[in-house]
């Protein structure tokens, strides 16, 4: 096929080419999600005598209330809470302990700025996953398995957060803190009323990847969340699964993982600006 | 960097940066050196004692067959997963990229399994590979292939790449998208007056161009593929068949938690924590420099 006249971008049958195939790449994206989505919507005997129907049925209230109330061993309601608070948790607990030490790190000459500057740059390297059974035995010294501070604390402990922000106040005119400080304004004046307004943006950016990161984690609520009253609902589909040989229930498993991936779907979909921004400038 | 405007104080800033050194010391460096500590150790059954062995847990574990084969493993699965994810994701932006209008839709609709967590995503393939249950296993059935992936190690790693690479297109498509859209349009279409067609226009301009996404994604992807399918792996076949699918970051958690062999698991943390590095360490160096220009 050579492109005359149209050079760069294609008409005509090049053009419905080029849809075909992204709607293509869609179908498959969207295929595993739809055919769950089904299975939440229809009964045990539709699934477990396959083939199972491609459209979906009339179970859907049944199947999702039985889920949400009752679950299997636990509710998903209180598996939503548990994951609702692990990820504003990290979100907003790494952001805060960022913000202020970028503030720090940015704006005053303190004693041991540059050991901590390259202290959590290490952090940066280091998955919670390489770390797992010595993590698990501190948070299980302090007594805090099975409960949110558990979940939240160790995960919130990297340097990816300060990092950004350090980049971001460097960007910050000095005018500015130059004025403050002329004005007689108190670090924590300048902080509150100049530095914080002008990173809105940035913050939630950040708030958008790091809710995602924090409702996605299934390693760390998996190992310290015994108790399946604390389970998180990505990690409690799992145990949802029966073990031996029994039946799984698979329209309450299948209502459950479309709620688990419901609410970071939506932050993503209503903010998929702040969410680009954030995933750009978190990898750079 | 430095900024010239500062402001005075020592114990403000020192009580500002403290939250995070004490989190960050607490739960990061002291588990990260008792991880060192804990390698160079063998504690016996009961917990009781341990004996030092110097390396001799990095010893057996190099010998030991069965780690060696998880190594082989995670290979052969990070390079699938990257390979399959990249390689999608990069078609479908260049297709996205070729449209005046709509590519915005399209990438709507393409970015949000970002937000699906891999464990998420392990169940639904599951489900559809599910040998009692699955749809995709039934109609395999019909055409006379008899899809078992519980009982058939390729299988199984074949299902684990596919959820794995699944909910990673998103993310390479919106790198690669941004990639292909910072190319200079007159440049393309320089070479489409000089005659050249869109294979070699892509061969010779556009991918060269891409090289540094390109890279940043190989390093990134790889990194998700050793440490983030974890739920991926536990979901769907939980390292087997006969641990064909036992990558390294399941084998940590299978030996420190399920085995209590927590020298070698400790060990095994190490080893991982020199892999990550260096993947840093390139990731840092090349990103940097660029690769291309």
């Amino acid at each position: 096929m050579a492109d005359r006249g149209g050079m760069v971008e294609r008409r005509g049958a090049g053009l419905w080419l080029t849809h075909l195939g992204l709607i293509a790449g869609v179908l498959f994206i969207f295929f595993p999600i739809w055919l769950a989505f089904v299975a939440s919507t229809v009964t045990q005997p539709e699934i477990v005598r396959p083939p199972m129907p491609l459209l979906p049925g009339d179970q859907f209230f049944a199947n999702y209330r039985k889920a949400l109330v009752s679950g299997v061993n636990a509710p998903v309601a209180l598996m939503l809470l548990n994951s609702g608070v692990m990820a504003i948790g990290i979100a907003v607990g790494k952001i805060v302990i960022s913000l202020l030490s970028a503030f720090a790190i940015v704006y005053f000459r303190f004693p041991g700025r540059q050991i901590f500057f390259w202290l959590i740059f290490l952090t940066l390297m280091l998955p919670v996953e390489v770390r797992i059974v010595p993590t698990y035995e501190v948070v299980a010294g302090f007594g805090m398995l099975n409960s949110y501070s558990g979940l939240i604390l160790p995960l919130i402990a990297s340097a990816t957060a300060t990092f950004l922000f350090r980049q971001f106040f460097m960007t910050v005119p000095d005018e500015l803190a130059e004025a403050a400080r002329v004005d007689g304004a108190r670090p924590m004046q300048f902080f509150r009323d100049i530095l914080l307004p002008m990173s809105r943006t940035n913050i939630a950016a950040l708030f958008v990847i790091l809710f995602i990161y924090g409702w996605n984690q299934y390693l760390w609520p998996l190992l310290i969340t015994t108790d399946p009253s604390m389970n998180t609902i990505v990690m409690g589909i799992k145990q949802m699964f029966p073990s031996g040989d029994d039946v799984a229930d698979w329209p309450v498993i299948m209502a459950t993982s479309i709620l688990a991936m419901l609410p970071p779907v939506v932050v993503v979909i209503a903010m998929q600006r702040l969410f680009i921004r954030g995933l750009v400038e978190s990898e750079k | 960097m430095e900024k010239r405007v500062r402001f005075k104080g020592i114990w403000l800033p020192l009580l500002l940066v403290l939250p995070q050194i004490v989190i960050t010391a607490v739960f990061f460096f002291y588990p990260a050196g008792q991880a060192i500590w804990q390698s160079l150790f063998i504690p016996d059954p009961f917990g009781l004692s341990k004996q030092f062995v110097g390396l001799g847990n990095f010893e057996f574990l190099l010998s030991d067959r069965y780690y060696r084969a998880s190594f082989i493993t995670t290979a052969v699965f990070s390079t699938l997963v990257t390979v399959v994810s990249m390689g999608v994701a990069l078609w479908l932006a260049v297709l996205a990229d070729r449209l005046i209008k709509g590519s915005g839709t399209y990438r709507t609709l393409l970015i949000w399994p970002y937000a699906v967590a891999p464990a998420v995503a392990g169940v639904l393939w599951l489900f559809m590979f599910n040998t009692r249950v699955g749809v995709v296993t039934w109609y395999l059935g019909l055409l006379g292939y008899d899809w078992n992936h519980v009982l058939n190690g390729e299988e199984a790693m074949g299902l684990v790449v596919i959820a794995s690479a699944w909910g990673r297109i998103s993310y390479n498509f919106l790198f690669f998208l941004a990639g292909l859209q910072a190319i200079p349009r007159s440049v393309i279409e320089a070479a489409a007056i000089d005659g050249a067609a869109f294979w070699t226009r892509f061969r010779t301009i556009v991918f060269p161009l891409l090289s540094p996404t390109t890279f940043f994604l190989l390093v990134v992807n790889i990194v998700y593929a050793f440490f983030e399918t974890f739920g991926v792996i536990h979901t769907i076949t939980s390292g087997g068949p006969q641990q064909a699918t036992t990558i390294l970051v399941y084998k940590v958690y299978a030996d420190g938690f399920v085995g209590q062999d927590l020298g070698s698991s400790a060990a095994q943390s190490v080893i991982l924590l020199v892999v990550v590095s260096i993947l840093t360490i390139v990731q840092f160096r090349y990103i940097e420099r660029r690769v291309h220009y």
